[in-house]
């Protein structure tokens, strides 16, 4: 392997063995943000390597420097040993660093072979040097378990899939260090599995791996050693095996933290929301939610699992009303709502309807409004905060401050922009905004992404509360985590349809996943979607 | 912003008030100045001929005028105050649509004197000079009679005022008095200013002419005629120009043109107020002042016949003595 | 980022540092030009300032000038505000001056005040409407804004060459002129009303719509940050899913916008036909509508930036006409290229220095903060 051999040169022939890849004194600012302040890391050779921090802790900022996207301000990296100079990425791969991203930089119509030798080709004709790659390739797909067809058209092939071209990728390209960027965000959990046995292998095989990730499982599971970032400097290089999830969340939030959620049993009641046969299309028309039925009673917490994109996104809309419903019915306390317009998001929220979106920036706030502003959307007619003409701006500031406060956001000032505030903060700006109503229902989707553990921890108490307080609450969520320790009962979503239903004490990580990934639950135990399947 | 240009002002107020605010001069002293219209000073027709007129006015005097370009209507009235504020004492306003804002100034500056070309306003102040196209359309339209050997002549008007159709009327009589039955096909480029300068319309309508038989076209269209004068030559056949004398275009296809002295308006203009000959009231310029008339020069020798220059010097003169009278649009 | 410090730079910078240097350097080039031209670039800048503030009745004809650009400007903004970039500000203050100039010509023998509120309201009407059409087609039809209301400019021309040749010219009168409306129907001269008061302001076109045009500012103000149409017109332009999701329609906030940008433009109909010319004309507009989206942008869509940006094209259009006058090296057309590089500089290139004199301040700003953690 000629290209790994470029890797190897740098490293001296074994025995005192230096660190892989060790960073030296890096600072990097954004304006007045201060991104990494005197970051060292010493990555130990044949090792996977956590990184972990909440969002904003500065570790993808460090990857970035290591990968030369961006040039730290002063800091030294050094490769083997050696000090390295990284200007841009063909800098960082020829120092035999690969990097798997977050969101897949490849091409959807080439095949799995066209991808892989996608600038490193190598001569003018295509043909002998795409040869000479399938080789190397299956070679490569052997040793690392990796089970990728060459031919297949990238675009056709699953997310998890996807993502081991990525890998392959970087190794073809000889990678001895490889970055994973959040990899698993978007994987089932038999898919999470496959990647870390791969992983496995290839440190087996010598290779580095560094992990970056915001999951304490993940770090627990796989990692050798663990670098914890917090506020964009290093607070904790410790080997794995000698420390705790418990220990590591208090590292990373800077003080203990509570990670099971505490909640008593559930006491169901009325219901509150009833679905029946819903069908819904997206935009271009495509069907994303079919024939799905279901009942949200007062008092629990009906949680719907599924990987991203299996028709999750599109039911909350239509039950919020944002979407039309293709055909079925959605009754809210045994009313029909009209929705399906801009009106039909009024008259559901006029029902008695909160709803936290999945994607607070693009849906739930307008980042540009002052805090105040986003904390109003969708109440802005509300009556008191409008006079006759003009709105009452005092009493929107007092009011949306009241909310921030309530619900700890940090800092409490409804006059600041409301892109200025941290993940974690704009989230509990649209809780505040759409709890404080006290609505009967509350449809809540991914109410955790992207959110630090601090304010986990504080949102799932809060949501506990309602249904404490007899409220029926709809949580949509990707994090199985999240889902198996909130929810009372749990569906699972796959392409459309509800596959499973469990409740919290039957459900397993292992019977979820498997339903994610589309196996229909043996007993009929949810016959309402079950009779409609076409 | 506000911060620089008040800095800016303090430093130069001193320099400059006192070489502007005398207000209007004494009367020994002479300035003249122009106002050109929107077109602008080099339209190639009409405003350019006003521009020639006072360069000859100003090689022959040795005194220089001020001008200025209107590049909106609301601009006319102020450039002809600021002309006045700066001591001019003849101000010339090319174009009628200038004639608002003339008589609006002049009466505030009654001691100012203001020519106004192609349009009449009624102040002791005020010359106005307006020209007798009809009489100068006449003479083309015999001439394009004369020449015509389908019997159907054309006529491309640039914008559709009531001046253009004043060219067009006395056109249509000058080729009936030589052909009763001639057929005279009429077309107007448009109704907004653009028709003025729209060459590609010009030849599309000339084609169209030509294809229903005619072999003359007169354009009295501003820049438009250059679309038409060229659709001849491709074609074949005659043209007439207008305003300037536009024979040299193309020598052999321009059978002539209808001369507008504008330039010697202006130059006249300036030059008596000069000598203090000027008078304000009307000043109508047709055949017999030689404001308008009919080109006859090297480039088109070839195409009038002697027979042709008799009969159209003989209408002339009979214009001139009243024997023949032609219709102005504007007065019926 | 747990870091709560602001990523802004100040907004002193943002919003009057940044402004002034695009102007500086559009200013320098300009000067350049001059130079080239063989005219003292110091002295060219000298007659413009004088030209545009140095007396009185200079004074009156920039802001004059200015009306027309706070009209289009906020014309611009509310529509920016809406996300929607308005390019038909021409054609709906032609249409806004013939609404006016309908109520001037069909009742200027009534009271003035009566004739003068109907004028404004025609021309408000008559603007909103001509940008209603665009609007419906863009929220209903998803016709994209910008080619309609580019088209619309010329049916507005087209339409107005028509009325005024076939109906309104005065009859025997060369160019397309309607007659001149009676005393009820003129806007006074604000020379006139000073002249009562025993102050001499010359001779100048500006009149009363410049005090509408300030109250519309205000007016602008209160309604684009204060009152739920607004709001809904802001959270349409910032995030359309988001205003979705908070129950708002947008097809609604965009026709609204879209109207209210239309009405401000009419208003150029008022300052031009009842406050100036006392009567029906073709082409008065002159370009006051494109020059608006450059006011709008410099002045950053907000009302007080746009009566500032507003001020300074009326000074650069009367400064430069007097440049016109005074040098005659310099033509109607080398001040449109001065006009245009400042357009080119604040509006165009905005973006070209932002970041970094932005980038200087955040450096320099950020060793107190870091400090301070």
């Amino acid at each position: 392997m000629a290209a790994s051999d470029r890797g190897r040169e740098a490293s001296p022939p074994s025995g005192a063995a230096p660190p892989a890849l060790e960073v030296i004194g890096i600072e990097k600012w954004f304006g007045t943000v201060h991104a990494n302040s005197n970051v060292n890391v010493r990555v130990a050779p044949g090792t996977i390597h956590g990184i972990i921090g909440e969002n904003g802790a500065g570790k993808s900022t460090l990857m970035s420097v290591v990968y030369g996207y961006y040039q730290a301000d002063s800091g030294e990296i050094r490769v083997g040993g050696e000090p390295v100079q990284i200007k841009g990425p063909e800098h960082a791969i020829a120092a035999g660093i690969g990097m798997v991203h977050q969101h897949f930089m490849l091409v959807d119509t080439f095949t799995v072979l066209e991808n892989i030798v996608l600038g490193v080709e190598g001569g003018r004709m295509l043909a002998p040097s795409l040869a000479a790659a399938r080789s190397e390739l299956q070679r490569l797909e052997r040793d690392y378990n990796l089970e990728v067809n060459p031919d297949a058209i990238v675009g056709e092939l699953p997310v998890g899939v996807q993502q081991r071209v990525e890998i392959l990728k970087a190794l073809y390209r000889g990678a001895d260090i490889l970055i994973l960027d959040e990899p698993t965000g978007v994987l089932t959990p038999q898919e999470v599995d496959h990647l870390f046995r791969i992983l496995a292998a290839l440190r087996e095989q010598g290779k580095t791996i560094i992990l970056i990730t915001h999951k304490l499982r993940e770090i627990m599971a796989l990692t050798d050693e663990v670098t914890v970032m917090r506020g964009g400097e290093v607070v904790a290089q410790v080997m794995t095996a000698e420390t705790t999830r418990e220990d590591l969340a208090a590292k990373m939030v800077g003080r203990s933290v509570l990670l099971r959620v505490e909640k008593g049993a559930a006491h169901p009641g009325a219901a509150f929301l009833e679905v029946a046969d819903l069908c819904v299309n997206d935009h271009t028309g495509l069907a994303r939610v079919k024939n799905v039925s279901f009942e949200v009673h007062a008092g629990e917490i009906l949680g719907i699992a599924g990987v991203a994109g299996n028709g999750q996104s599109e039911l909350m809309a239509a039950l919020a009303g944002i979407l039309p419903k293709k055909s079925g019915h959605i009754l809210i306390k045994g009313e029909e709502i009209a929705g399906g317009t801009a009106r039909g998001a009024r008259n559901v929220r006029a029902a008695g309807v909160g709803h936290v979106p999945e994607d607070r920036q693009h849906m739930g706030l307008v980042t540009s409004f002052e805090a105040c502003e986003s904390g109003i959307l969708g109440y802005h007619r509300d009556e008191k905060y409008n006079g006759r003409v003009l709105m009452d701006h005092t009493a929107i500031v007092a009011d949306v401050g009241r909310q921030m406060e309530e619900y700890d956001v940090r800092p409490p000032l409804p006059r600041l922009r409301t892109g200025a505030f941290s993940g974690g903060n704009q989230q509990k700006i649209v809780l505040g905004r759409e709890m404080d109503r006290d609505p009967d229902v509350l449809l809540v989707g991914q109410p955790t992404r992207g959110v630090d553990i601090g304010a986990i921890e504080f949102i799932h108490r809060r949501l506990v509360a309602m249904r404490d307080a007899g409220k029926a609450l709809l949580l949509v969520s990707v994090e199985l985590d999240e889902i198996l320790s909130l929810s009372d009962r749990i569906l699972v979503m796959f392409d459309g349809e509800i596959v499973g239903e469990v409740t919290q004490s039957e459900a397993t990580e292992q019977a979820l996943g498997l339903m994610m990934a589309g196996e229909r639950q043996t007993p009929p135990q949810a016959p309402t979607s079950q009779e409609n399947t076409p | 912003m506000k911060k620089l240009f008040t800095g800016a002002l303090t430093a130069l107020a001193l320099a400059v008030t006192g070489a502007l605010a005398t207000g209007p001069a004494s009367a020994d002293d002479f300035s003249p100045a122009i106002v050109f219209d929107m077109g602008g000073k080099f339209d190639k027709s009409f405003n350019e001929a006003a521009y020639n007129g006072a360069e000859r006015f100003k090689s022959e005097s040795g005194v220089t005028y001020r001008e200025f370009e209107v590049t909106n209507p609301s601009q006319r009235e102020q450039a002809m105050r600021n002309m006045a504020r700066r001591g001019a004492t003849v101000i010339i306003a090319m174009g009628f649509a200038q004639a608002a804002a003339v008589e609006t100034v002049a009466k505030e500056f009654p001691d100012i004197k203001f020519t106004l070309i192609d349009m009449v306003v009624d102040l002791p102040n005020v010359q106005s000079v307006i020209f007798k196209e009809h009489e100068g359309s006449f003479l083309v339209g015999m001439a394009a009679a004369l020449a015509s050997k389908t019997g159907k002549v054309g006529f491309i008007g640039g914008m559709d005022i009531p001046l253009i159709r004043k060219f067009a009327l006395g056109y249509v009589e000058g080729a009936k008095y030589v052909n009763a039955d001639i057929e005279v096909y009429q077309n107007m480029t448009g109704t907004t200013p653009s028709a003025w300068n729209d060459p590609t319309k010009g030849g599309e309508l000339a084609r169209s002419q030509f294809d229903r038989g005619a072999d003359v076209v007169y354009a009295a269209a501003g820049g438009t005629g250059v679309g038409v004068y060229q659709a001849a030559k491709d074609a074949g056949k005659l043209a007439i120009g207008v305003d300037s004398n536009q024979n040299y275009m193309h020598p052999g296809t321009m059978l002539t043109s209808m001369v507008k002295r504008v330039d010697v308006a202006v130059y006249e203009a300036f030059m008596t107020a000069k000598n203090g000959t000027w008078q304000g009231g009307f000043k109508i310029l047709g055949l017999a002042e030689d404001g308008v008339g009919f080109a006859l020069d090297k480039y088109n020798r070839d195409l009038v016949s002697a027979d042709m220059e008799m009969k159209i010097e003989a209408a002339r003169k009979d214009i001139i003595s009243g024997k023949v009278e032609v219709t102005d649009y504007m007065a019926q | 980022m747990s870091i709560g410090a602001p990523t802004e730079a100040p907004r002193w910078v943002t919003h009057a540092l940044v402004p002034l240097i695009n102007l500086a350097l559009a200013l320098i080039i300009s000067g350049l030009l001059i130079f080239a031209l063989g005219e003292d670039p110091f002295e060219a800048i000298s007659i413009l300032a004088y030209g545009a503030f140095g007396y009185p009745e200079a004074i009156g004809y920039t802001l004059y000038y200015t009306t027309n650009f706070i009209f289009t400007g906020l014309a611009v903004a509310i529509a920016f505000h809406c996300f929607l970039f308005n390019i038909g500000g021409e054609g709906q203050a032609y249409l806004g001056g013939l609404g006016a100039g309908v109520v001037g010509l069909a009742i200027g023998h009534w009271p003035s005040p009566i004739v003068l509120i109907l004028g404004i309201l025609a021309a408000a009407a008559f603007g909103g409407a001509w940008a209603f059409i665009p609007a419906w087609l863009q929220a209903k039809r998803g016709s994209h804004i910008v080619i309609t209301t580019i088209m619309f400019n010329f049916i507005a021309a087209a339409l107005m060459t028509y009325l005024m040749v076939e109906i309104f010219i005065e009859p025997g009168q060369q160019s397309a002129e309607s007659r001149d409306f009676e005393a009820g129907a003129i806007m006074p001269f604000v020379h006139d009303i000073l002249a009562q008061i025993g102050i001499d302001a010359g001779h100048s076109f500006l009149n009363l719509s410049f005090v509408l045009a300030l109250i519309c500012c205000v007016l602008f103000w209160f309604f684009v940050w204060r009152t739920r149409w607004g709001y809904e017109i802001r959270s349409v332009g910032q995030n359309e899913s988001a205003a979705v999701y908070g129950g708002i329609m947008p097809s609604r906030a965009i026709i609204l916008a879209m109207c209210i940008s239309g009405g401000l433009a009419g208003l150029v109909g008022v300052n031009e036909i009842l406050g100036v010319h006392h009567r029906l004309l073709l082409e008065f507009t002159a370009g006051y509508g494109f020059v608006g989206i450059a006011v709008a942008l410099m002045g950053r869509n907000h009302p007080f930036g746009i009566f500032l940006a507003a001020l300074l094209f009326g000074a650069l259009y009367q400064g430069g006409q007097e440049l016109a006058f005074d040098m005659p090296n310099i033509n109607r057309d080398m001040v449109v290229v001065i006009q245009g590089l400042v357009i080119l500089f604040s509006g165009a290139l905005e973006n070209m220095f932002r970041p970094r004199i932005e980038a200087l301040f955040m450096r320099r700003a950020r060793s107190a903060p870091a400090a301070a953690e």
